[in-house]
């Protein structure tokens, strides 16, 4: 006999139970790859549509904010400068979304099978990194194209903002998606958050422009510090502001953390309030 | 034998009229605010609104057991079964499962629309708790089993019901766990699929396998499980062979109406003083209202009482099937043993179904008496429901009830050299 299960009223409460998780990593993968399947069936274009999409907002935003609006684009031109921002934040806002719809879009299968439920919102993070993959090959095309070769600092700033972003929309995700499970306001309220944290966040401005003192209060949003360090090395500079992506991936982690708490003691119960 | 499951006082408590499946921000901050006292009170405290679905449920089964659970709607069945799945935690309660557990609460679990029937074998396998590797090991064994193979590449939203029923099945029986928790959900496909899925789940039963199944189905129930838990009203009111269970539910309700309900249709029955029903039993040997066994006759007696001559009396008996098909009718004057004019005094009139008639299903007696193309003596006839099991050894070359006619009589057969 492999395993023994103790059912219990209130089992010992733990934060995540790693071993566990990790002896269901191939539902994990399935249903990424569920996801990643699904997402595109039916379409003319397919997986294009992960360049088109950033392609097509660059455009607008170049247009509106750029050329009419002239909104400062420090060393970069405005079109690079915004498809910057939109990458992480199409990044940030997809696996948040996704994330946080992912149980009630299983609800049929939460209610019939057990399974760690982290691997729901988590595996939505893992699918809308693999959109990202394909913005983040756009963005190093148009790069070249415009005649600006990154700093090789690239290579660390990159990967560092790809991890803060995931941890950051998997806490909220988290959060979220067992809020959803409860209240399904959550689905209306969402799409007008994201609306509006985008204006929080310095996908379209810079954050020069910002008074100094609130420039500190924006760097609790995750995404501050990654758009900026990101901006900074592909000008080919390398004076990143340590400190506001310090404070980024603090924060991100205190919202993981938050969410990964809610979550785990609230899991329990979704297949009797889904 | 050791114990692989043991379940010790499980308890679980829901909340009445909960038509909405999920709460609304300001219901929930409503009750937040207007009921604080909830919050301090401890589990095992009812309020009016609650019920306990299971109420201190505690029963052993070893390994290599296969546990029918029985009960009528709303007894707790699921609920159980969702527990011992760790889909609902218990309200309170322990239960220890030994072993790699599968639940099967329904087929095709998890079952994408877009996908291909091949992806949807991995998906469902992998949701189910099969590896990949078994999954490839097991391929073409599940194809086969469902036999659609010509559209596996075509997404499933293509198929017909049928064909996505055999297949989602397909997977779930090729499961391979240790301790298996089933749902009805054998009742799938036509009936040839049905008799092919309930082989496989005898044999997936007879591997030495501990099953925990709920059904509904009592004939399921006593062809493949070999101890009983029937649940009554959330508590564990018999726990042991499943002859015994499934005979401890059948007297309890749902199978039959209870005694007095009987009796106060009977008094009612009657139009006028001329003629009045007494009583009316349905019987096998001893036991009074089942459990019936296809390979026992059935009796069914009619006492009455006349007050006034009546000339040409005749009660009848009409057994239909639970769609109300005539399956046949019954007088009690066709062989001349009942007298055609009855005067003032008690009577009992015995009609004996033999043995090997009913086939193990579910059918209505009608009681009725009147004068032929007169006039009846009852409001209406008085309609008792039954359930047959079936009797004798089990058939092995006809598993499942549904490839039998209405009846199953015992004809003779000889087959010579000529």
């Amino acid at each position: 006999m492999s395993r023994a299960v103790v059912i219990k009223a209130k089992p010992k409460w733990q934060l995540v139970n790693l071993r566990e998780l990790f002896s269901f990593r191939e539902l994990f993968y399935v249903f990424s790859w569920r996801d990643l399947k699904v997402r595109y069936k039916q379409t003319v274009l397919g997986a294009i549509w992960a360049i088109l999409q950033p392609l097509f907002q660059t455009f607008i935003f170049t247009l509106f904010f750029g050329k009419i609006a002239m909104i400062p684009s420090g060393n970069l031109p405005y079109s690079l400068f915004v498809l910057i921002g939109l990458v992480f934040w199409g990044f940030f806002s997809n696996a948040l979304t996704q994330s946080t719809n992912s149980l009630i879009e299983n609800e049929g299968i939460l209610k019939k099978v057990y399974f760690p439920r982290l691997i729901l919102p988590l595996s939505k993070v893992v699918t809308t990194f693999v959109d990202f993959l394909i913005s983040f090959i756009l963005l190093i095309v148009v790069s070249f194209y415009l005649g600006y070769h990154p700093n090789p600092l690239v290579f660390f700033i990159v990967p560092i903002g790809v991890i803060i972003t995931a941890v950051g929309a998997s806490g909220a995700g988290l959060l979220l998606s067992a809020f959803n499970v409860k209240y399904r306001d959550v689905r209306h309220v969402l799409p007008f958050f994201i609306q509006m944290i985008i204006f929080l966040t310095p996908v379209i401005y810079p954050t020069t422009i910002m008074r100094p003192s609130f420039r500190s209060l924006m760097a609790l949003n995750p995404m501050t510090g990654i758009i900026d360090a990101t901006r900074v090395v592909f000008s080919g500079g390398t004076n990143v502001s340590w400190n506001i992506l310090g404070i980024s991936a603090l924060s991100s982690l205190v919202i993981f953390f938050v969410g990964l708490y809610y979550f785990r003691s609230t899991e329990r119960f979704f297949a009797d309030i889904a | 034998m050791r114990n692989v499951i043991e379940v010790t006082n499980i308890s679980k408590k829901y909340k009445y009229g909960e038509t909405k499946p999920y709460y609304t921000l300001r219901e929930s901050i409503l009750e937040f605010v207007s009921n604080p006292i909830k919050r301090i009170r401890g589990n095992s405290v009812l309020r009016k609104d609650e019920f306990w679905a299971l109420k201190d449920v505690s029963f052993k089964v070893e390994e290599g057991q296969v546990l029918g659970v029985i009960g009528a709607n709303g007894s707790g069945k699921s609920t159980l079964l969702k527990i011992l799945s760790r889909i609902t935690p218990p309200t309170k309660g322990e239960a220890k499962l030994l072993g790699r557990v599968a639940s099967l609460l329904e087929v095709g679990t998890g079952f994408n629309q877009e996908l291909t029937g091949r992806e949807n074998i991995f998906l469902n396998g992998a949701i189910l708790g099969m590896t990949q590797k078994e999954i490839k090991a097991k391929f073409d064994e599940i194809v086969d089993f469902s036999g659609v193979e010509k559209f596996l590449d075509t997404p499933v939203k293509r198929y017909s019901s049928g064909m996505y029923v055999r297949l989602a099945f397909a997977v779930a029986a090729h499961l391979n766990p240790e301790i298996l928790l089933v749902d009805e959900v054998l009742a799938v496909g036509d009936n040839e699929f049905q008799k092919r899925s309930l082989n496989r789940m005898r044999q997936m039963v007879g591997e030495g396998r501990t099953v925990v199944f709920v059904s509904h189905n009592l004939n399921m129930v006593k062809a493949i499980c070999n101890t009983g838990l029937f649940l009554l009203d959330g508590k564990n009111a018999m726990c042991g062979p499943v002859d015994k269970a499934i005979s401890e539910y059948s007297k309890s309700n749902g199978v039959l109406p209870n005694f007095s309900n009987l009796t106060r249709v009977v008094s009612n029955a009657s139009i006028d003083d001329n003629f009045k029903l007494i009583n009316i039993r349905v019987y096998q040997g001893e036991k009074t209202l089942g459990p019936f066994y296809s390979d026992k006759s059935t009796y069914i007696s009619i006492e009455f009482e006349v007050r006034k001559p009546i000339e040409n009396l005749r009660l009848y008996i009409d057994v239909l099937d639970t769609a109300e098909n005539l399956i046949f009718r019954s007088f009690n004057d066709m062989q001349s043993k009942s007298p055609s004019r009855y005067k003032p005094g008690r009577y009992l009139s015995t009609v004996e179904i033999f043995k090997d008639t009913f086939s193990p299903k579910d059918y209505i007696i009608s009681v009725g008496v009147g004068i032929y193309n007169v006039r009846s003596f009852l409001r209406q006839n008085v309609r008792i429901p039954i359930s047959v099991l079936w009797g004798g050894s089990l058939n092995i070359a006809y598993p499942n009830d549904t490839i039998r006619g209405l009846l199953s009589p015992n004809f003779t057969w000889i087959t010579k050299d000529v």
